[in-house]
Formats: C-alpha cells, structure tokens, sequence
C-alpha cells in the first residue's frame, strides 16, 4: 500500500527539540513515536529507542520534569502532538531485557493489540499519582491553583481522545482492532466528558456558575453552527479522499494485470506463434500457461508463487508433481485434490510412488485421453489414485525385470507400510491405487 | 425417463435435441457449432444464440429449447441472472427448459452459484465435442452432470465437516451417494460407475441427481468457504 512516510526528523520540531535536555541534534536519525509496548502516546518509548536508552530513563527523567512546574507534561504533550506515530521504534536498538518482557518480537501485533490496555490503567495510575503530588507541590497562587484540577481534567480528556486517533490509524496498518469499534466510541465519549466537565469546571471557578446552562448552550449552539456550515465541505473532503484511494487501488491492480499478461500470457502466445507446426509443444505451452493463470486468478494470495522451494502439504505436492509430468510428457493430467494434510515421511514417499504412477500413466495410457489423478485424506488416510484411458495392462503379465512398476511403486509403498494396487479399468486404461497410514504424531 | 439407457452413450440420429448457445465469446460459440451442430451426425441443433444477459432472456423464451448451453460468465449478471430470470421456464410442467453450464473456470463460486440457481449440469469448456454431446442428452432427460471437480467440492465439504454434523441444512450424503461421488472424481465415466458398482447406469445417474438436488437444498455458503477455505479453488 502507498503510505507517506510517518517518519520526522527531530529537527523538524524547533521548541521540542531545544527543550529537550537528552536529544542531540542527529540529523540523519529519524524519530517517531512507537507503538509497540507503549504506555501512554509512545513517547518516551520512541525516545528510548531513538537514544538507546532504557525506556525507564526516560520515563523517569519525564516525571521528574513533571514535577519542575509540568514542563514535563508540555514537553510529552508537545512530542506526542508533532512525531508521527511509528511501528517497531524500538527493535534495532536491542532494548533491555525488561523491556523486550513487553514487546515480545514474534506475534507482536496480537500483544499489542492487548498490551496496551494494561499499561494504560498503569499509566493512568500514575499519572493520577503524580498529578495528585504535583497539584499538592505546585506554588502558584491560590487563585490559580483553584484551576489546576478542570485543567487536569481537560488535559487527561484530550490525552484520551489523542491516543484514541493512534490506536485507529495503527489498526489501519495492522488490520487489529475491528471488534473493538464500541470500546473506541466509548473511549472518545469518555474523552469527550473529561474535556467537557473540566471546562465546566474552569466557569464554576470563576463565579459564573449561574451563567453556566446559557453558556453550554450558546457553546452548544456555535458548535452546531459550525458543524452545519463546515459539514457538506467535510464529507465532500472524506468522499474524495476515499475516491481517490479506490482509483489508486484500482489502477494498481490493473497495472498488475497487465504486467501479468505481458510476462506470462502474451510471452506463451508468441513461443505458440514459432512453434505453431509441432502440435505437441503448442499443448504443452498452452496447458502450462493455462494452469499458471488459473493458478494466479483463483488462489488466494501467497499460494503457488514460490515455485522452488518444497511443497509442505499433500495438496501442493499432488499439483506440483502432476504440473510437472504434464510439462514433461505433454498429456493433460487432470487433478481433483479432497481435503490437504501436511507432508510427513510416508506421505512423502506414497508422493513419489504417485509421480511414477503419474509419468507411467502419461507415457504409455496417455493417447487415451487426460490422466485422471485423485487425492483424498479421510481421517489417518491417505488415498491416492492414477488412472489412465490407454490401452491398460495385466499386472500379473509383468515381466520380472520392469522394476519401475514393481520397486518404484508397489516396494516403496509397502516399505513404508502402505499399499498399492494395480488393476484394470473395466473399459480399458489402468489404475494405480496408493493408500498410506499418515504418521501418528502429525 | 423411458428411453433405453443406450441412447446417452450411442449417439444415434433418431435422438434430436433444440439448443440454445449462450456465450458472449463469438469465436467460442462458433466452436460449439462446429463441434454439436452437425445436426444429421449428432441430432443436435442449434436453435438460438445469445451474447448477453437480456438477450439470452428473449431467445430462450421465444424459442422454448430443450437444453440451454450457458457461459458462466456473461455480460449483464452472468450465467446465475439467467437462471434467476428463467427460473419459470425451469419449472414449467411440460417441455422443462434444462441448463447445462459451460465455463472455462472450475472455481467452487462459479459451480456452486450456478448449480444452486437451478442447472442441471456443469462442463468446463476443455470437453471434447463427443462428451459435450453426452452430457447435453443427458441434461435433456433431466439427469445430472458432474465434474470430477465438482465431485471433489463437494466431498471435500462433506470430508471436513465429518465430526460433528456441522450444519441441519446440509443434507447429508448417503454412503451410496458418497461412493459415487468418489468415482465420478476419479474420473470414472457413469458406465465405469455402473460397472465397478455392480449398478445400472440409471441408479448412477439417480445417485448423481440426488446429490445435485441436496446440493441445492443445502447450505451453498457453508459448501463455499469450506472449498475455498482449504485452497481447493
């Protein structure tokens, strides 16, 4: 997906970057904040990886500047308003052990998903804690002092409301988060509240609590106002923006399309073209790009594409094996595959088995007409069956010496504890029928 | 159903059947005529054609064919629109329109859709002219044609939802039926069926027809997402 980048240089922010007492100017470094194993907005995290610190430090030195009169505060506030949110701030710079406890490295999207919530409730915690020292430290006039806790109050409603605004725009990226839509709304009507009741609050400091219904509404009232005039500006804006990312999308995939059919279907139809008098290649290219684009057109994304290395399941393995004697022997093998298990010794070897069936089948029951392979897994089983329209044969007419039939086949399916069977189809052609137990422990 | 059992495997020129071609490919519906509409040598004919939704809707009611030979894939709401809009032809109590799909895809949507909206039978286009002819007289005594792939989804469904009896609507499969299936998707032909079972092929056929009719009482989605749920697309 087209992301801009989130990333900032920190000297992009003047006033947060001088405030700092920690942050040398690094140009090349990009800071942002993170969200893995974030407590709050991510910051001191974003900053611990930024710097190589411990997290701790940095919360520690936050709090403590917390304590100078707020400052640290602002300066949280003012990191969590202009960095970008990151993901991962914080794998390159090989935390401390107590802090990969948090952000474990493996399925890290499904403990953020969770984690948050518990280090919310230890931030907030914490953050009740100090403000409560802080409001009891402070020595400003009481005048003053009798704002400080609507201030607080307006303060932890925005922090709520901010990191709400994280938590979707990561659940974009990460796709986690979709049930949790009831909890989003209830969090930002809480935020809401907050900043609602500390407002509230600042009037009935100041005397004016009699004036406070006419104020709510007159608030109530200018905002409603705007909301009609800038409303049709602003889902005019949304509608356009999600219009121009379908477009994006839309013409992403058809440049994927095309990119497609040029590397792969036209290059076949011109090899046709050149080998249009030798019937046989002129198959084996059409079968081969046919099974390529139905592959790329009906599966799902991830399957069949990494053609070299080793199938792992039954399924890719009878396909693969199948697409390969086709290729080879330029006869139609037609594959019907029920129900998939994973590949273990034995399987793999009733594999083999059913190769040779497949290339046996292919070479002399071929001009019958398409090969027909089957594959089932019921329950422990494993069934495997090759049948061809050819002329067919009589297994027990065998000479002793074609060992391909009689090792590669039958001995190495009964070496590995299955069997395999022989026999011909009532209106000619033969079958090859391979069952194998699957091993217990898989 | 009172015709000899023979006459869907020799095609002789006493058997005749109308048909009407529906694919919005001209060069394929050429190919199809070349192929069936030799009318003295196979005893079909092609009554109609059509290219698109609507247009299939008008030729089919105005020309009343035995079996209609759909594409899958059509301009105007694909083959399934069709079969919505003829469904009262489908029904009709004498001289039934029957519909045979004709796709180039085997995918579990495509088979699953159209079967559900009432065809009769499923080819994938790679069919030689012979078995295309088979399958249309086949269709045309209301029996059912199955793909070994289409035989594959649906045991692959069944397969998979063996512990517990998963879904009430999905009917569930009698051994005979199962067995069937299990031919067809080896590639058996319904004679080879007939033979290795020790059945006629009439009972191959009413076993094939009756998992087709469960098919469509069943619970189509559950079929769906288990199909493509284990890749079998």
């Amino acid at each position: 997906m087209l992301r801009p980048s989130r990333r900032v240089n920190i000297d992009g922010m003047p006033d947060a970057a001088a405030a700092a007492p920690l942050v040398e100017p690094r140009p090349p470094r990009k800071l942002y904040r993170s969200s893995d194993g974030r407590w709050l907005g991510g910051v001191a995290r974003g900053l611990a990886g930024h710097l190589g610190l411990p997290v701790i430090w940095v919360r520690l030195v936050f709090a403590g500047l917390f304590m100078a009169d707020g400052l640290g505060a602002l300066l949280y506030a003012a990191f969590w308003f202009f960095v970008p949110l990151g993901v991962g701030g914080v794998s390159g710079q090989k935390p401390p052990s107590f802090v990969t406890t948090e952000t474990s490295p493996d399925g890290r999207r499904r403990l953020v998903a969770r984690r948050p919530d518990k280090g919310q409730i230890v931030a907030l915690l914490l953050m009740v804690v100090v403000a409560m020292v802080f409001v009891g430290n402070v020595n400003v006039g009481t005048g003053a002092k009798a704002y400080l806790w609507p201030a607080v109050l307006v303060g932890a409603g925005v922090a709520l409301v901010w990191r709400q605004a994280d938590n979707a725009r990561r659940a974009r990226w990460a796709e986690v988060g979709r049930r949790r839509r009831t909890l989003s709304l209830l969090r930002a009507a809480g935020g809401v509240l907050l900043v609602t009741a500390g407002a509230s609050g600042i009037f009935v400091m100041q005397g004016s609590a009699a004036h406070l219904g006419s104020v709510l509404q007159a608030a109530l009232a200018v905002l409603v106002g705007i909301t009609l005039l800038a409303g049709p500006y602003l889902v005019r804006m949304t509608q356009d923006l999600s219009e121009e990312r379908l477009m994006r999308i839309r013409a992403q995939e058809r440049a994927e399309v095309a990119a497609h059919v040029h590397d792969s279907v036209l290059h076949t139809l011109t090899l046709i073209q050149r080998n249009a008098e030798n019937a046989n290649e002129v198959r084996r290219l059409a079968r081969a790009q046919e099974r390529d684009l139905r592959t790329w057109l009906y599966k799902p994304e991830g399957t069949g594409k990494d053609e070299a290395d080793e199938p792992d399941t039954l399924a890719e393995a009878v396909r693969r094996n199948a697409a390969e004697v086709e290729d080879k022997h330029g006869v139609p093998l037609e594959v019907v595959i029920v129900g998939d298990c994973p590949l273990d010794e034995r399987i793999g070897a009733q594999m083999q088995a059913a190769r040779e069936a497949m290339v046996n089948a292919a070479k002399y029951g071929g001009e019958g007409g398409a090969v027909q392979v089957y594959a089932e897994v019921e329950g422990k089983t494993v069934f495997v069956s090759v049948r061809d329209r050819g002329p067919g044969f009589d297994p027990d007419s065998i000479p002793a010496d074609r060992m391909g039939v009689r090792e590669s086949i039958i001995g190495r399916m009964e070496r590995h504890g299955g069997t395999a069977r022989l026999r011909a189809v009532p209106d000619g052609g033969t079958e090859v029928e391979l069952e194998m137990e699957r091993a217990e422990n898989t | 159903m009172s015709d000899p059992t023979e006459a869907n495997d020799t095609v002789t020129g006493e058997r005749r059947v109308r048909v009407v071609l529906v694919d919005d490919h001209r060069m394929f519906r050429t190919g199809v005529q070349a192929e069936i509409g030799q009318t003295e040598q196979t005893g079909v004919e092609v009554v109609g054609e059509a290219a698109d939704v609507d247009q299939a809707v008008t030729v089919i009611t105005a020309t009343r064919p035995e079996v209609v030979l759909l594409d899958v894939h059509l301009p105007g709401g694909g083959g399934v629109e069709v079969l919505r809009r003829c469904a009262p032809l489908m029904a009709a109590a004498e001289q039934p329109v029957r519909f045979l799909a004709l796709s180039v895809s085997d995918a579990a949507e495509d088979v699953i859709g159209v079967i559900r909206g009432g065809a009769r039978g499923y080819v994938t286009k790679t069919i030689t002219g012979t078995d295309l002819v088979d399958s249309i007289f086949r269709v045309q005594d209301g029996d059912a044609v199955f793909s070994p792939r289409l035989a594959g989804f649906v045991l692959d469904a069944f397969a998979s939802t063996d512990a517990p009896p998963v879904d009430e609507d999905l009917d569930r499969l009698t051994q005979r039926e199962r067995e069937v299936l299990r031919l067809i998707a080896r590639g058996y032909a319904y004679k080879e069926i007939a033979k290795q079972l020790f059945i006629s092929v009439k009972t191959v056929e009413s076993h094939v027809s009756a998992v087709l009719r469960k098919l469509q009482l069943s619970n189509r989605h559950e079929l769906t997402r288990w199909a493509t749920a284990r890749r079998l697309v």
